[in-house]
């Protein structure tokens, strides 16, 4: 049997013809993203050497700009870390920082065929890239960062091939929640996208569906690569690169079909995305709080554009919060110049500088008792956005946008 | 052999309900007080040094975070579960937890029966009843750092990084 796209990038990192499911493979690494995080004081550990510093990049995404001392603090010693070994990819507050996986697209530093790792669960994003990325713990990250290599357990991969094109206003978001409650968890095993659907999915819809893989609990999500993909990493990356495609024979535990076009926009309901999906229908009507738009998997350009298309002319309704964080400064400096910002704005958004902040939460749209959030961002986990008594409701950014208007769950006309 | 108290839980459990992503900057000893804080109250205070946890499907998906630290901090001895999402696994090396797959392990045990490891064999015992299971082997270098105290004390060996408080 041939083998998937995972198998064959990790049979090229770590130097054998053949690697199979059930496998332990040592694989070279090419590109660590350490975050702000890495160097917390109550995280961060003494590094004495460094394997390659061209193959490290530091991005500050979860705390920024700090909004403590303590990661102040961390911020300075993240910055005399990489002068110290000379690290020249440090993606500081200002106009070069993001969520770092949308960095990492905005700089093509995943490259198809390549392997990254990152101390944060939604590095598989890269997965869009045709690159074999996937999140490991913060000890994992110092071992990729001092010798070069991590390790992985090689599991069965699930093939899935799209059809057919995504109706209008049915996003990314709703593809994988369709995934995520049809065929629910996929731990420990890969997941692998394509088929001739592929072609009409930009490359921020990819990212979308790849940065949801960890919430498929998914070991790695990984796009085909395509000319779409290779024009868009060309134009951002000079560095060279080596694409891997499945083999014709490659051994899948399953492949499945999705019929694209036969997407409805969907919502998860809270504490979970694992098969919890419904129509949005069935909980129209649903009073909310604050409506949120940003994170690795809903912050980016065509995300905005989205939202911007909802709310244009209307009023986000009394009692509710919109906020919307752009994944990264460049895509907020692209979002500003298309007037997506200004409309935001008009209607009454919040939008907010780039960071994790209300996704994770953090800062910057944290949930209090009681109350009940929409969300198009990562995850609906009980507790994730705040305080454990909170409801948070997973939908697209057009869905949440147009519940922002109404005041109570709505999809948006399309 | 490893023997310990079981606690059940369910499938699905994720980091958050482990370690709050409010507590995700905090000492160590704050984030192991709010261990299943919100879907198990009071549970810090009643498991004991050697408990062992019997799992569902997927545990422990979500996020990167060392929520395998804070099960570690509370003594528990190991997690034994249907399947378990393969970033927690990570950080159970990373840690130092002796994390398990075994399928059929939450329907062998009821909660407070005794669990038996044999590493030798992996194989797991319920020791009330006498069923048998056979557990999913860990390959050697991952069981070694699992067993060892994680992966820091073996970057600490290999000159990688600093001793805590030598900095």
């Amino acid at each position: 049997m041939g083998m998937t796209i995972v198998e064959k990038i990790f049979a090229r990192a770590s130097g054998q013809s053949r690697v199979a499911p059930g496998d332990l493979v040592v694989v070279d690494v090419d590109c660590a993203v350490m975050l702000d995080m890495s160097f917390h004081k109550t995280a961060r550990r003494e590094i004495l050497k460094v394997h390659d510093p061209d193959k490290v990049v530091i991005v500050y995404d979860h705390m920024v700009p700090a909004p403590d001392k303590d990661t102040a603090e961390a911020h300075s010693a993240g910055r005399e870390f990489a002068r110290k070994f000379g690290i020249r990819r440090l993606h500081d507050v200002g106009p070069d920082q993001g969520i770092s996986h949308a960095v990492v697209a905005d700089r093509a530093y995943a490259l198809p065929g390549s392997v990254l790792v990152c101390s944060d669960s939604h590095t598989c994003a890269s997965g869009a890239f045709n690159c074999a990325a996937r999140g490991i713990g913060a000890p994992d990250l110092l071992a990729a960062v001092t010798t070069g290599k991590t390790w992985y357990r090689v599991g069965k991969t699930i093939r899935y091939d799209f059809h057919g094109s995504l109706q209008p206003g049915v996003s990314a978001k709703d593809l994988f929640l369709h995934l995520a409650g049809t065929w629910g968890h996929h731990t420990n095993q890969n997941v692998e996208f394509g088929g001739p659907g592929l072609a009409g999915l930009s490359i921020d819809q990819r990212r979308t569906v790849a940065a949801m893989g960890a919430e498929l609990s998914a070991e790695f999500a990984t796009f085909e690569c395509d000319d779409r993909l290779i024009e868009y990493v060309k134009a951002r990356n000079a560095a060279p690169f080596t694409p891997q495609a499945p083999d014709a024979d490659a051994d899948y535990a399953e492949r499945r079909t999705v019929d694209l076009g036969a997407l409805q926009p969907l919502v998860a309901l809270p504490d979970a995305v694992i098969r919890n999906s419904v129509p949005v229908d069935n909980v129209a009507g649903e009073k909310i709080d604050q409506a949120f738009i940003g994170s690795c998997a809903n912050g980016t350009l065509e995300d905005l554009a989205e939202a911007a298309r909802v709310v244009k002319g209307r009023k986000v309704a009394a009692g509710v919060r919109l906020l919307v964080t752009p994944a990264t400064q460049a895509t907020y400096a692209a979002a500003l110049k298309a007037g997506y910002v200004e409309t935001l704005v008009e209607a009454g958004a919040v939008v907010t500088s780039a960071t994790c902040g209300a996704c994770f939460g953090g800062h910057m749209g944290v949930l209090g008792p009681g109350e009940t959030c929409i969300t198009a961002s990562t995850r609906n986990f009980k507790g994730r956005m705040g305080d454990p008594t909170a409801r948070i409701f997973m939908a697209s950014p057009a869905t949440v946008a147009a519940s922002a208007i109404a005041g109570h769950i709505t999809g948006a006309e399309r | 052999m490893i023997a310990g108290k079981v606690w059940k839980f369910g499938d699905n459990i994720n980091t958050d309900l482990m370690l709050p992503g409010n507590l995700l900057l905090a000492p160590e000893v704050e984030q192991k007080k709010a261990v299943f804080q919100a879907n198990r109250p009071g549970w810090v205070d009643a498991v004991r040094p050697g408990d062992i946890i019997a799992g569902g499907l997927n545990y422990g998906m979500g996020s990167s975070r060392p929520a395998a630290r804070s099960l570690r901090n509370c003594g528990v001895a190991a997690l034994v579960a249907e399947s378990i999402n393969g970033l927690f696994f990570r950080n159970a090396v990373n840690f130092g937890l002796l994390a398990l797959e075994c399928p059929g392990v939450h329907a062998a045990f009821a909660e407070g029966q005794t669990l038996e490891i044999s590493l030798d064999a992996f194989t797991v015992r319920n020791r009330e009843t006498g069923r048998a299971l056979k557990a999913l082997p860990v390959p050697a270098m991952l069981l070694d750092l699992m067993r060892n105290g994680g992966l820091y004390p073996y970057l600490e060996k290999q000159g990688l990084i600093a001793p805590l408080g030598v900095a």
